[in-house]
């Protein structure tokens, strides 16, 4: 662990005046790292990417610099570079403030992988509910198109890079890579078996890599400061610092840049980040990675926000989205609204997720309302062990790990708070109070 | 090839020159891969997706009516079906049910005289999913306009403006 104080890198920009826009990102130092890259070239940068230890912050932590080294250089297809701006995933929203606050971030980042993988057509696929952050970021796109960033000539070199801002239409799935692929080719979002991976067989059916928008607002810090420096911020395996987002029951929600050290604890806890618990209210459980990640219980969260630490505990560092949960919270409630989302969101191609997340909804909504059956507590453990096995994470019975997503917390909930699901069995009723409009209310926020 | 059962001349004209600059985003020869655009652009002129229209982005795009259908379809942000003035879609997914979305819901639920799924000439009331505004929750959206850290007094005021 370094004693040096925390720089922030990502964030670091953020509430300074004019930050998303191209002078004010040129004045604190913007588009060094572009023209560095360029006199590198671009096997240079692969390697620095692959030595800094940067992963990939969408969900899955894939390591960035072998992602891009899949891609065949010999290839005579084009190549695209497809970003991942989806964030759909539940409790997460670290992209949204990345393109609101600072889109030249993102934007160096495009240009410089670019230019690494010899891409010329860049798509940069946002949410669909993501209108004003498109704005923003078209009229970042057009000042760097307008200053000869982009376009004909990448900064006066002889590259041409295009790139283009596309709106998805609300649907979760096309955050799942291949399906985001599937909707930038104007279909509807059904996930593509795999292999063959993207980078190999992407976009248009050409090599294409796929990276979440943190992963990109990343690589600009790894070349100007260099892939050892980078590495060495955070622990074996993971370089740099990560970006992630606060909610539920804690005094500060918030999106915080933190070093790589900081545990669920200290996130929630810290004056510099959620300043505690609201008044008279414990920590009962926290989701530490969107809410695809299995649930801590309140005596788990001395685990650092990091990619290993979590894996360690069976768990994932996800997409950073951390869900806090005080000692009023129902647990089946809560789950019952993971679960409903899995339903709704579930793209319908395979059967054990598009009858598993209805079926496990159906039973989850029924012990809450007080109809729950003796038995109904293995057969939802039964039901999501259909969709995908647990632990370890990742052995889903479907074509993407939407499967997975809607299990992991299903069968987190349940075995963690077991006495819980019972208690509402046994009493025909939610032992919180029928129809609990009441929850969420608490005097530090919230809608009462 | 103009359609005036569908579009007014101004709106014609609109749709011509913006599915162009749409379709030079794309290789010549994956008209279709400008569906998302294509159909977002018609929604934008008309509210929603009209069955004419989607036939018309189906020649554009040279592809079949029934992809068109496919896509508009699996998206919740299309409307097929003509909704009300205002798409009303409330976030009630957990960061923001544990900050009080649930009691946002039944408050416009009553206000409205609509349950979610609900619609009527002004509102059509919606639960949605998770919209990454968990930070400043609880949030709805308007027509893709977006309101968060919402109270009974800001709704108030928001339902005030929706005339
Ligand atoms: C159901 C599902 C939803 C996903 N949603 C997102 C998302 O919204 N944003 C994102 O960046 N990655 C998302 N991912 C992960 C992507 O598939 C992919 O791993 C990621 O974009 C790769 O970028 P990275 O290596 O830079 O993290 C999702 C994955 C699944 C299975
Ligand atoms: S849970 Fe409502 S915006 Fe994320």
């Amino acid at each position: 662990m370094s004693t040096t104080p925390f720089e922030k890198l990502i964030t670091r920009n953020w509430g300074k005046p004019g930050s998303h826009t191209l002078d004010g990102y040129k004045k604190n130092g913007g588009y060094k790292a572009l023209e560095k890259a360029l006199e590198m070239g671009p096997a240079a940068i692969i390697d620095a990417v692959k030595k800094s230890n940067l992963r990939g912050r969408g969900g899955a932590g894939f390591p960035t610099g072998m992602k891009w080294s899949f891609v065949p250089r010999d290839s005579p297809k084009p190549k695209y570079l497809a970003v991942n701006g989806d964030e759909s995933e539940p409790g997460t929203f670290k992209d949204r403030y990345i393109l609101e606050n600072d889109p030249h971030m993102m934007l160096e980042g495009i240009a410089i992988a670019s230019y690494a993988l010899d891409v010329h057509t860049c798509y940069v696929y946002l949410r669909g509910e993501f209108k004003k952050q498109a704005e923003i970021l078209q009229k970042a796109l057009d000042e760097a198109y307008q200053a000869g960033i982009f376009g004909k000539k990448l900064l006066g070199r002889d590259y041409p890079l295009d790139c283009y801002v596309v709106r998805g239409a609300g649907a979760y799935i096309c955050g799942e890579e291949t399906a985001l692929l599937e909707s930038l080719e104007g279909k509807k979002g059904w996930p593509r078996l795999k292999p063959p991976f993207p980078a190999v067989v992407g976009l248009f059916g050409c090599p294409t890599v796929v990276n979440n928008v943190e992963t990109l607002a990343s690589v600009p810090h790894v070349i100007e400061r260099g892939a050892e420096w980078y590495a060495k911020l955070g622990p074996e395996r993971s370089g740099g610092t990560r970006v992630v987002c606060l909610s539920g029951s804690v005094n500060r929600p918030g999106v915080y840049e933190i070093p790589l050290h900081v545990t669920v604890r200290e996130l929630i806890e810290s004056p510099q980040y959620g300043q505690g618990m609201p008044p008279g209210r414990k920590v009962k459980a926290v989701i530490p990675g969107g809410s695809s990640a299995p649930v801590l219980s309140g005596d788990e969260i001395d685990v650092a926000l990091e990619f290993e630490a979590l894996k360690n505990v069976q768990n994932m560092a996800g997409s950073g989205g951390v869900i806090v949960m005080d000692d009023q919270t129902c647990m089946v409630r809560a789950l019952w609204r993971v679960a409903r989302f899995y339903a709704e969101e579930s793209c319908g191609q395979c059967t054990p997720c598009r009858e598993g997340t209805a079926w496990q909804t159906r039973i989850i909504r029924a012990i809450e309302e007080g109809r729950g059956q003796p038995g109904d507590v293995e057969k939802l453990l039964n039901v999501v062990q259909a969709i995908a096995p647990y632990p370890p994470i990742g052995l889903g019975n479907t074509i993407c790990a939407l499967g997975d997503a809607a299990a992991l917390p299903t069968h987190s909930f349940v075995t963690k708070f077991r006495a819980e699901f019972e208690a509402h069995i046994q009493e025909k009723r939610c032992p919180f109070g029928a129809g609990h409009h009441g929850w969420g209310h608490f005097g530090s926020g919230g809608f009462a | 090839m103009a359609n005036e059962a569908l579009f007014t001349p101004a709106e014609q004209m609109k749709f011509d020159q913006e599915l162009s600059e749409i379709l030079s985003h794309y290789p010549a020869d994956r008209k279709s891969a400008a569906m998302l655009p294509a159909l977002r652009l018609l929604q934008s002129i008309k509210g929603w997706l009209p069955p004419e229209g989607m036939t018309l982005v189906a020649e554009r795009l040279e592809t079949s009516v029934a992809r068109v259908y496919e896509v508009a379809t699996f998206y919740v942000m299309f409307h097929t079906k003509k909704p009300g003035k205002y798409t009303i879609d409330v976030c009630t997914n957990l960061s923001c049910s544990l900050r009080g979305a649930e009691s946002l819901l039944a408050y416009l639920e009553k206000k409205l005289g609509l349950r979610a799924g609900e619609m009527n000439e002004m509102f059509y009331l919606r639960e949605t999913e998770c919209l990454a505004s968990c930070g400043t929750a609880p949030c709805l959206q308007v027509n893709e306009e977006h309101y968060e850290n919402l109270t009974r007094e800001s709704v108030d005021e928001l339902l005030g403006k929706l005339t």
